[in-house]
């Protein structure tokens, strides 16, 4: 848990004094990712850097699991917070070993156990140790460099971890593997963990709580989806897109929004049967055929089985796309847009049918928090 | 090629002051590198500091080597060492003070601010951080100062055969005296020599001293 209690920082400056982060106070519970986001100069990243004190906080206090950190010794505070910053800074005269060993070696480990440490890391961070332990970072890519660069921050197990815009420096395309493997050792790891970004999508992506700053102001502090549904002013409202309905697709899973009740025809039915459990169900173009595992293998159009005498298995269209529970409402409504479908059955991952998703669905879902904000107008976190 | 003859007939000669000239330049620029290197790192935590020691440094290098043995006759023939040895190492040392230090100061100051960070952000203390990070990134631009400062010197400590301080300038200076072209080429050859074969071996300890995995940064110019 990080509790910043009105934590202040003013900079003088030859122009007089400039209020970099004016009395921040939130709260990040244990185990979650908490991203501070703003507009460059915004504070986030002062405020960032005064919890382990590479900016010293003009007033205001840090706890750390309930711990007041003020009269704390601060290279013992540092060596108890995992710090990672965009520049990577692995340290180039040492070995990617020495690098990952800095923390526990800071901390008096014997030999053998941050050797061992060091494996474990690498491990966790898909690389092979025999290959990369003994190189210099310089033989390394960018990515592979910040994968370090997390754990040597992890090296020493800290409850706490800062991260400075981790991935800003990475191309899109590795960034996007780096912050996937990243979240899926957070499920395990559970640090408390806060992360300047100016990018809204990784934000959202990468954040249990986002806190939005402008102007030395913690402006609002929301769980994503409800940042999104209900932004507190037009500030945030405008620094979070005009597309910002969109980008909570990003937020749902499947699993979340899959009716289950879905009308489904099997191959050995005749298509008047096919015809009567549309209409029983309400679909008005078409319905699933699934085998006897109850896997989707077809669709069967109402136009067909309106006009043509037989059996299903010989009159079906094969179906485009099916959407997996994990996946996001983002992809679905893409899969949706791509095969010109209003609906999609969803399945787990042996591929058995469990439900279906609806445009009319994902809309409804969307637009369901609106509505709350126009009848409540007060709505608070 | 009179010279030949006398360089082999003197051989024992030529190779005992190769060593005096060496020994007088290995413990001047030696003893400079201790001080100068602690020196350059004190001044990058005070930038005004660090320009009124680098002027200090740069107006000595200024001072005609000859004007300096001049200078220090009278105040150390108060201990009794008015020529010779002591007065030709402490030239040598003060010369070398501006390329160590400003090697030093520039090589600390320069290292990747990112770098810095890191180290802070990872709670080494001022010390750990000197020890682990910036020395040893520092090594190699320190080393270039120490090499700039021993091929300068082998130079100046050709001069000081004139307060007798020996070493391969006494060739010269009889050569000039004796009208002895022979001991004239001899000298200025030996000396020239020395300092290129100097250079290269310091560059090889260079080459060695500078961390592994820093080799293709800095020596990719």
């Amino acid at each position: 848990m990080i509790r910043l209690d009105n934590l202040t920082k003013v900079f003088d400056t030859p122009k007089g004094a400039v209020t970099a982060a004016d009395h921040i106070t939130m709260e990040v519970p244990a185990g979650e990712i908490c991203i501070l986001l703003g507009p460059s100069g915004c504070g986030k990243t002062t405020t960032l850097k005064m919890i382990n004190r590479i900016v010293r906080p003009t007033s205001g206090k840090v706890f750390i699991d309930g711990e007041d950190t003020t009269d704390l010794d601060t290279q013992e505070l540092r060596r108890n917070i995992g710090y990672v910053i965009q520049q990577i800074g692995l340290f180039p005269n040492m070995t990617i070993e020495e690098n990952i060993a800095v923390v526990p070696k800071l901390l008096g480990w014997d030999k053998a156990k941050y050797k061992e440490r060091a494996r474990e890391l690498m491990r966790m961070i898909a690389l092979e140790p025999d290959a990369f332990l003994k190189r210099y970072p310089s033989e390394l890519s960018g990515g592979q460099q910040q994968r370090i660069g997390v754990a040597r921050a992890l090296a020493a197990d800290p409850p706490v971890m800062l991260m400075d815009e981790p991935f800003g420096a990475i191309d899109p395309i590795n960034r996007a593997v780096i912050q996937d493997e990243f979240l899926k050792m957070q499920q395990e790891l559970k640090k408390t963990i806060m992360f300047v970004s100016h990018d809204i999508d990784e934000a959202i992506k990468m954040g249990d709580r986002i806190a939005i700053f402008r102007a030395g102001n913690l402006e609002q502090y929301s769980r994503p989806d409800e940042l999104l549904a209900n932004p507190k002013d037009d500030f945030v409202e405008s620094f979070l897109g005009e597309d910002r309905a969109l980008k909570r697709l990003n937020l749902v899973k499947v699993r979340d929004m899959a009716s289950e009740d879905v009308g489904t025809v099997a191959p050995d039915e005749d298509l008047q049967a096919a015809l009567m459990r549309m209409d029983d169900h309400g679909y008005p173009g078409s319905i699933m055929m699934v085998n006897d595992r109850r896997q989707p293998v077809g669709v069967v159009q109402r136009s067909v089985a309106r006009t043509t005498k037989g059996y299903c298995r010989d009159h079906f269209d094969t179906l485009p796309a099916v959407a997996r529970l994990d996946d996001d409402l983002r992809k679905v409504a893409s899969l949706m847009f791509a095969h010109d479908m209003t609906w999609l059955p969803c399945v787990d991952d042996e591929g058995r049918l469990c439900g279906q998703i609806t445009q009319r669905a994902i809309t409804h879902h969307l637009g369901s928090r609106y509505r709350v904000q126009q009848a409540e107008p007060v709505a608070e976190v | 090629m009179d010279w030949i003859q006398y360089a082999v007939g003197n051989i024992d000669l030529l190779l005992s002051r190769t060593i005096e000239h060496i020994a007088l330049v290995g413990v001047a620029v030696g003893i400079a590198t201790l001080t100068g290197v602690p020196i350059g790192i004190a001044i990058t935590k005070n930038e005004r500091l660090a320009k009124a020691v680098l002027y200090v440094a740069s107006i000595i290098v200024t001072v005609p080597s000859i004007a300096l043995f001049g200078i220090m006759i009278p105040v150390l023939s108060l201990i009794g060492q008015g020529i010779g040895y002591l007065p030709a190492v402490i030239a040598v040392l003060l010369y070398s003070q501006l390329p160590i230090i400003r090697n030093t100061y520039t090589a600390i100051n320069n290292v990747d601010p990112a770098l810095r960070e890191a180290a802070r952000g990872i709670g080494m203390s001022q010390n750990q951080r000197l020890r682990m990070v910036e020395i040893p990134l520092a090594v190699p631009v320190i080393m270039a100062g120490v090499r700039t400062a021993v091929v300068l010197n082998i130079g100046v400590m050709a001069i000081a055969a004139y307060i007798g301080a020996g070493g391969l300038g006494t060739f010269i200076s009889r050569g000039i005296s004796q009208s002895d072209p022979r001991q004239l080429i001899l000298g200025a050859l030996a000396v020239s020599l020395l300092a290129i074969l100097v250079d290269y071996s310091l560059l090889a300890l260079q080459k060695r001293l500078t961390p592994k995995g820093m080799e293709r940064a800095a020596f990719a110019e």
